[in-house]
């Protein structure tokens, strides 16, 4: 005889669906103001950090060693993918964490564990719909003027966010029982950095290495965005990886971490409280 | 909002599983929270591996575990509106019992059923933000608790009305007290629409005053009907709020029952005195191995057994005791308790007789403790009891309540005893 879990009577099912979406904007709403409590610039500080690293790429990269000549609106692309690399990474890392951070919590009240990484995951999308603001007026102070093709980001964005969260999931929980996955996740966002396009376009690699190259989701989503954010006359993701067809490469990447992060997650979830 | 009839039809069939303890709740209604052959083991492993590196080195000898059983096969029912106490030593298991209860911690084997919403939580403020201010906390942590953000907007003004911080809502609760920090958690408890409360450990912090605002709370819930399950340390909250405790030991239960009972088992317990598992459900205490107390009363000076007494007179508990072995320098002991079960007076013959004497099998004795009476009108019961001698004492037999006394007066005055007093006047 297992535990009749399904009689513990405790609210109705709409009212349990309501608490989780209150409880995950609350927790979200209240860290986003929380992380600038008793900054003199608040908010201001998120920008500073992808544009000084803009800064410092674009002086190096365009000015010093002279890269990115022939790439049209170069300083645009490298921002915004910057932007979207690090929202990316953003949710993985903060997510690595999250359950560690609010054991306080999951020791002490019933609630859905999977609040926790979405609102993870939401109080970054505040942080990148803000940061947003600043980077179209880069952009439109750059030249690059916005156009129809923009409202592309949209879905791109939900990529992101799906491939984020999903490998989230998964090192949140094995965070818990290995503190090593912090190192490990410090090391591979470096490498993925550097995978994925974010200083340098895709097309620029050797056409060879082009295809396995879009098998990285990240890349292949900031190869889409220029085509249709930086410079519409750039090859768009399926025809530098040689055909739609090909794209279910790093959707099916995509895909599978976010099923695997999500199985992991349900399965440890119950376990959590006393794991921790 | 709440729908108990719906809550009935999700009850599991195990509800009536034979071997469930007797409870005094009533048999006609079904009870709010029924718990049986529940079990929580924890695996300790030997080391504790949280690297990668720990365990790539020494892939083998993280098998071996030590089995923890924190909740060993308990079974028991909580009924509607009742306020139950689960009390016991630290480590004996009576708050993973409740994480369980509250969904916290899933359980091994074993079934809980609860009908009525439960509340989520297991304590006071949990959630709470020291750097938010007390109107942000209060509303996180409503949400938290299960209301919606309108929800929680509406009741704020009750809130903080009940923990009287008005003044101080805008201030981050960092420069709270830790009182006025409890204030404010208690109040946002009590505003959560839960029929069943669970809470571990919660008077511990606190002014008097505000204590004794808690304690009109618990009332005010006992009155709308609401059931609490409270663990606690604290026996004199036991016995003041709860209906019913359980002594928890060792992850299994020790003793259902009355709180007086519980909270003086639990004292034994806690002094190391019980004989383990000689626990009667109906007050008696002890293996009675050695001797056994056959009867107690109470006795004027002319020898008549009496059940009440004019307020002044003098009068002897007795016990009678019949010895099963032989003993050495035994321990007699009475308690007398008045009808709010204050413990008026206690006495033990090692304190007042330097030998008893050695007692025979076999042998019958009679143990009488006269006294001058200062009690004040009210009814009284005797607990007499017989121990080993030594070091650790060991209990051998405990009769609560055993006899009792009505020891009535033509004016009440109130007070718990009447000393003997005289007035004098000073007049220049």
């Amino acid at each position: 005889m297992t535990v009749a879990a399904a009689a513990r009577r405790r609210l109705s099912p709409e009212h349990e669906t309501r608490r989780f979406w209150h409880l995950t904007w609350t927790l979200a709403v209240t860290d986003f103001k929380l992380k600038f409590y008793g900054s003199v610039l608040g908010f201001a500080w998120t920008l500073v950090r992808p544009f000084a690293i803009f800064g410092v790429i674009w002086l190096v990269f365009a000015k010093v060693m002279g890269t990115g000549h022939n790439v049209k609106n170069y300083p645009a692309y490298v921002l915004m993918s910057l932007v979207l690399f690090q929202y990316t990474t953003g949710i993985v890392g903060m997510s690595l964490s999250c359950l560690v951070d609010r054991q306080n919590l999951l020791r002490k009240i019933r609630f859905p564990r999977l609040v926790i990484p979405l609102s993870v995951t939401l109080q970054c999308m505040f942080d990148l719909g803000l940061t947003m603001i600043a980077v179209f007026i880069f952009m439109a102070i750059s030249g690059v003027y916005p156009a129809w093709s923009w409202f592309e980001l949209v879905p791109l964005i939900a990529i992101l966010t799906l491939f984020g969260t999903g490998l989230g999931l998964l090192l949140s929980v094995l965070f818990v029982r290995f503190r090593d996955m912090r190192p490990i996740w410090d090391v591979l966002s470096q490498m993925l950095f550097y995978a994925s396009a974010v200083l340098y376009v895709a097309t620029s690699v050797p056409e060879n290495l082009q295809r396995p190259f879009l098998a990285n989701p990240i890349a292949a989503v900031l190869t889409q965005m220029r085509h249709a954010v930086v410079d519409p006359t750039a090859r768009t993701a399926a025809e530098t990886i040689g055909g739609e067809a090909r794209l279910l490469i790093p959707a099916g990447i995509v895909v599978v971490v976010a099923l695997v992060g999500s199985w992991a997650f349900m399965r440890e979830a119950p376990k959590v409280a006393e794991n921790l | 909002m709440k729908s108990p009839l719906l809550a009935l039809t999700s009850l599991p069939t195990a509800l009536h599983t034979p071997g469930l303890e007797p409870s005094v709740t009533t048999a006609a209604t079904s009870p709010a929270i029924s718990v049986s052959g529940l079990n929580k083991t924890f695996r300790l492993p030997h080391r504790r591996y949280s690297t990668l590196k720990e365990r790539v080195l020494h892939p083998f000898s993280a098998r071996s575990f030590d089995e923890l059983r924190a909740v060993n096969e308990m079974s028991f029912e909580i009924a509607h509106g009742e306020f139950f106490g689960i009390v016991g030593r630290n480590g004996s298991g009576k708050s993973t019992l409740l994480k369980c209860l509250a969904g916290i911690y899933r359980s091994d084997s074993g079934s809980i059923a609860v009908e009525g919403r439960l509340s989520p939580f297991i304590e006071l403020g949990v959630g709470f933000n020291s750097e938010l201010t007390a109107r942000d906390n209060v509303i996180l942590n409503a949400i938290m608790l299960g209301l919606s953000r309108k929800e929680a907007r509406m009741r704020f003004d009750k809130i903080i009305e009940f923990a009287e911080l008005e003044e101080f809502v805008d201030l981050p609760l960092k420069n709270y007290s830790s009182g006025m920090t409890v204030r404010l958690a208690f109040a946002v408890t009590v505003e959560v629409e839960a029929d069943i409360l669970l809470i571990d450990e919660v008077l511990a912090v606190g002014d008097a005053a505000f204590q004794q605002k808690c304690y009109e709370q618990f009332e005010q819930l006992r009155r709308e009907g609401r059931t609490m399950v409270l663990v606690t340390h604290d026996m004199v909250a036991v016995e003041r709020f709860c209906d019913r405790a359980m002594l928890v030991e060792r992850g299994t239960i020790t003793a259902t029952g009355g709180p007086h009972e519980i909270a003086l088992a639990y004292n034994e317990l806690n002094f190391g005195r019980l004989v383990e598992g000689a626990v009667a459900s109906d007050g008696r205490y002890g293996d009675q191995g050695a001797a056994e107390i056959k009867d107690a009363w109470f006795e004027d000076d002319h020898g008549e057994r009496i059940k009440e007494l004019p307020q002044g007179e003098a009068c002897s508990m007795c016990m009678e005791v019949l010895f099963h072995e032989s003993m050495a320098e035994p321990i007699f002991a009475f308690h007398l308790r008045n009808e709010p079960r204050h413990t008026v007076f206690a006495t033990q013959s090692d304190w007042r007789m330097e030998h008893v004497g050695d007692f025979r099998r076999g042998e019958r004795t009679i143990v009488r403790v006269r006294f001058d009476s200062w009690l004040a009108p009210n009814r009284y019961t005797v607990s007499p009891s017989v121990a080993r001698a030594g070091g650790g004492a060991d209990l051998v037999d405990l009769r609560e309540d055993l006899a009792d006394l009505v020891v009535h007066a033509t004016r009440v005055t109130g007070g718990i005893i009447e000393v003997p007093h005289t007035y004098t006047l000073e007049r220049s």
